[in-house]
């Protein structure tokens, strides 16, 4: 650089020098920030060969689909899939860590968390899917309840109220018989819609009293409801131990098919898409793991959009997957019903449900905290929660166990990938996990997420305010 | 080789391919081959109509026909797992070829086939499990046995406590060995499954006690002549056992360990289905809770294979004893 230059520099050739260190420098800023935009939302998984349990029930339908497919191996994850004898056995297996996650109720990770039943900090990030359960009773049962239905043009009005169930059982009172029935679990889906369409008839179902040792749910019952696996009901029904029971697909269907009992409404009829099974993992795994947890929500997210994908076009494929002999194993015919929209009732009273199984319209993949706050106060309404508790603690307990941010994680992952849209999930920056308040029950009651406690004050059948046993 | 291994059946077919005396021969085959079948056939057709008269709730019962067919299916999604498994292992390669592209440093695994266990698989398992829990009964039967044999002494004080576990079924033994092992075999990432221990302990403790009785009486039963000899000639104590006792006690020893592997087999199946460990047990188990059409028939599969398994163990039991027996000319049956 000579002295002329560095006296009287020429504006020409100085701004071109800091016209360039200015282009070098917004060139890289664009070129870290379009690196930062490729860098994936969430990381390589720590912990590939993962053990998933299930329950043989149709709506482990994401779990089949999200093998079969690839849908795991994409996210580099390697999965077996391990079907477990009954639901207490599957949470042993997460709670003490042979099983990394499992097909689970809706109520069980709220009910470890809080502590009815083994004690454990579940939590889940997917809702696997709504609806699809039925109750079913035996057909000397149906016989007698069918006189008390409306019939019009020689097939019963539905949805059938318990209340035509109600002389029924007042005959077996009468009698000195008990009316058994079984679902699949204390704190069940299957155990809370029975009590509510039973309640909803007029029918006393029992209450729990954990606080004086008492978890068999049969205080001051008229109807006694106990515990009997899935795969076992029909056998049970059969064999005359348990009058009706309440279920998921296929065990209602198959009773219809070999001619043992009768079903007699379905839960899509006692409450509109209403949540059925989530994904649920320890606590403590999904802190350790947190790539594999998002990674697998990703997987599972992918599997219950193709499963709803066009119109329900792939259920077809579906069914042929679940009939498979390591999933739920049933007789295609028998899974087909409800995965392809109808419903039969009575042999031959076909009926259509297109959403009897919703696997991810209308967000039935979202984990709200309304879902978790109805399973909390349906557990209070029968004793299972002892004491009554404050509007808050049911959202703090939502809180704990749902987690819609890993869900918001694994969403938005997708669609940086290009593997879904936006229009796919809910608004996440507006979405503050409520639904608005539902009123589509079969007694007509309103439901708002954000009042719980005065939600129970409207029921003539279960506690409320401050009553202890 | 094959008249001192007591396959007799086969001698009639060798003489055959040799050519010696023919007209002799196939009247052998027809007593020992044509016979039987005769019988097989009659059973095959009682069962076919009596099957037709049963109708469960799962369907009819299965006759021959389904039976067969089922068998054939198992068989085809053996296969179809085969080639899953291969397609597996390319994928994960290509995986991995991928990821190495993109990020150099990565360390490649290949992670086992996370497939489910076909019905093959499952007779694998459960042959293992019973080799394995047979041996080990084995080991700690024959050497018990010879000593309560050999000492009127040990016997007496050994016989109660024998006596007492002899007749206690798997089915009590399990749950507790199941809480033994889980409680004992701890480790992050076991080299056999806890399943497989517990089978093969249960399996032990429920097979042990016919060799050891079998064996003791053997050993005490030695000829009294025999004896005599070793007396006279100032036999070693080991070398009393190795050469007089151990050979004429054979013949009930290996009383013993037929009965035994049959107990094994038998214990094996009901302790699979109890505690869904993998083997056919918990193939039976299975397909009773799928409910299909097909499980009837798959569960009759399961019962033919698992006889025919037991018959051949049995078999095989037979021809190691005769090898090793020094009367060849006893009559083994």
């Amino acid at each position: 650089m000579n002295k002329a230059d560095s006296i009287s520099p020429r504006p020409g050739r100085g701004a071109v020098r800091r016209l360039a260190v200015l282009a070098a420098f917004v060139l890289t800023v664009f070129a870290g920030a379009a690196k930062a935009a490729d860098k994936p939302l969430v990381g390589w998984p720590e912990k590939p060969e993962l053990t998933f349990g299930f329950i043989k029930l149709t709506d482990m339908a994401p779990l089949a689909i999200a093998y079969e497919k690839g849908y795991f191996e994409d996210e580099g994850l390697y999965v077996s899939l391990e079907a477990q004898a009954n639901w207490k056995v599957l949470l042993d297996g997460v709670v003490d860590g042979q099983l990394d996650g499992a097909h689970m109720l809706a109520g069980q990770p709220l009910a470890a968390t809080i502590g009815f039943g083994t004690k454990a900090h579940i939590i889940t990030a997917f809702s696997m899917d709504l609806n699809g359960n039925g109750i079913t009773v035996a057909n000397s049962v149906w016989a007698e309840m069918k006189k008390n239905i409306e019939h019009r043009d020689g097939k019963p009005v539905h949805p059938i109220s318990a209340s035509a169930l109600k002389p029924v059982v007042q005959a077996y009172r009468k009698r000195g018989e008990r009316f058994k029935m079984g679902m699949v679990f204390p704190v069940s889906t299957h155990n809370y819609e029975l009590r509510y369409w039973l309640a909803a008839g007029g029918i006393h179902p029992g209450y729990y009293a954990p606080h004086k040792g008492d978890t068999s749910g049969q205080l001051q019952a008229e109807a006694l409801l106990s515990v009997t696996p899935p795969p076992q009901m029909p056998a049970t029904l059969e064999a005359g131990t348990i009058h009706g029971y309440c279920v998921g697909e296929p065990w209602n269907q198959q009773a219809v098919f070999k001619g043992v009992g009768v079903p007699v409404i379905t839960d899509y009829e006692i409450w509109k898409n209403n949540p059925e099974k989530v994904f649920g993992v320890s606590e403590a795994w999904a802190e350790k793991y947190p790539n594999t947890h998002a990674r697998v929500v990703k997987a599972l997210i992918r599997a219950a959009k193709w499963l709803d994908e066009n119109d329900n076009a792939n259920r077809a494929e579906a069914v042929r997957i679940l009939a498979q002999s390591e999933y739920v194993g049933a007789d295609e015919a028998v899974i087909a019903n409800s995965m392809t929209g109808t419903f039969e009732y009575e042999k031959g009273d076909e009926r259509p449900i297109p959403d009897f199984n919703v696997f991810f319209r209308h967000n039935a993949t979202y984990p709200y905290y309304s879902d978790a706050i109805w399973y909390l106060t349906q557990m209070r309404r029968w004793g299972q929660i002892a004491e009554q508790k404050s509007d808050d603690w049911y959202m703090q307990t939502a809180r704990d166990v749902y987690r819609p941010d890993v869900y918001a994680l694994a969403a938005r992952a997708l669609i940086q990938e290009g593997k879904m849209t936006a229009s796919d999930f809910p608004d996440f920056d507006s979405e503050d996990g409520f639904k608005p308040p539902q009123s589509e029950f079969i007694d007509g009651m309103t439901y708002n997420g954000r009042e719980p406690n005065a939600y129970l004050k409207q029921f003539d059948i279960g506690l409320k305010g401050d009553q202890r046993l | 080789m094959i008249s001192i291994s007591q396959q007799t059946w086969l001698q009639p077919w060798i003489k055959l391919a040799r050519g010696e005396q023919p007209a002799e021969q196939l009247r052998a085959l027809t007593k020992t081959l044509l016979v039987p079948l005769a019988g097989v056939a009659v059973f095959l057709v009682l069962w076919a109509v009596a099957a037709g008269q049963i109708n469960t709730s799962l369907g009819a019962f299965p006759g021959p026909v389904d039976v067969w067919q089922q068998g054939g299916a198992l068989l085809e999604e053996h296969a179809a797992e085969r080639r899953e498994e291969d397609a597996f292992y390319e994928r994960q390669r290509e995986r991995n070829a991928q990821r190495q592209a993109v990020d150099p440093s990565y360390q490649p695994r290949i992670f086992p086939y996370t497939g489910s266990a076909t019905f093959i698989d499952q007779i694998l398992t459960s042959l293992m499990t019973v080799t394995a829990g047979f041996v080990l009964a084995s080991l700690l039967a024959i050497p018990l046995g010879i000593l309560i044999g050999l000492s009127r002494t040990l016997y007496r004080a050994f016989n109660p406590v024998i006596q007492l576990l002899k007749p206690v079924s798997p089915l009590a033994w399990l749950p507790l060995v199941t809480m033994v092992v889980s409680a004992v075999y701890v480790s992050q990432d076991p080299l056999v499954p806890k399943s497989f221990i517990t089978s093969m302990v249960t399996v032990m403790l429920c097979c042990l006690w016919p060799t050891v009785i079998n064996t003791a009486v053997g050993v005490a039963s030695v000829d009294n002549d025999l004896n005599n000899v070793s007396r006279v000639l100032r036999l070693g104590w080991l070398t009393h056992v190795r050469t007089i006792v151990l050979p004429s006690a054979i013949p009930m020893m290996f009383a013993g360990l037929r009965t035994s592997l049959g107990i094994a087999w038998m214990v094996l199946i009901a302790a699979e289905m109890l505690a869904q460990s993998p083997g056919l047990g918990k193939f039976v188990w299975d397909q009773f809770q799928n409910g299909s059409s097909d499980s009837l028939s798959r569960i009759m599969v399961a019962v033919i294979t698992i006889g025919a398994i037991g018959f051949l163990l049995d078999r095989l039991m037979l021809a190691v004893q005769s090898l090793v027996s020094w009367d060849k000319s006893a009559d083994l049956r």
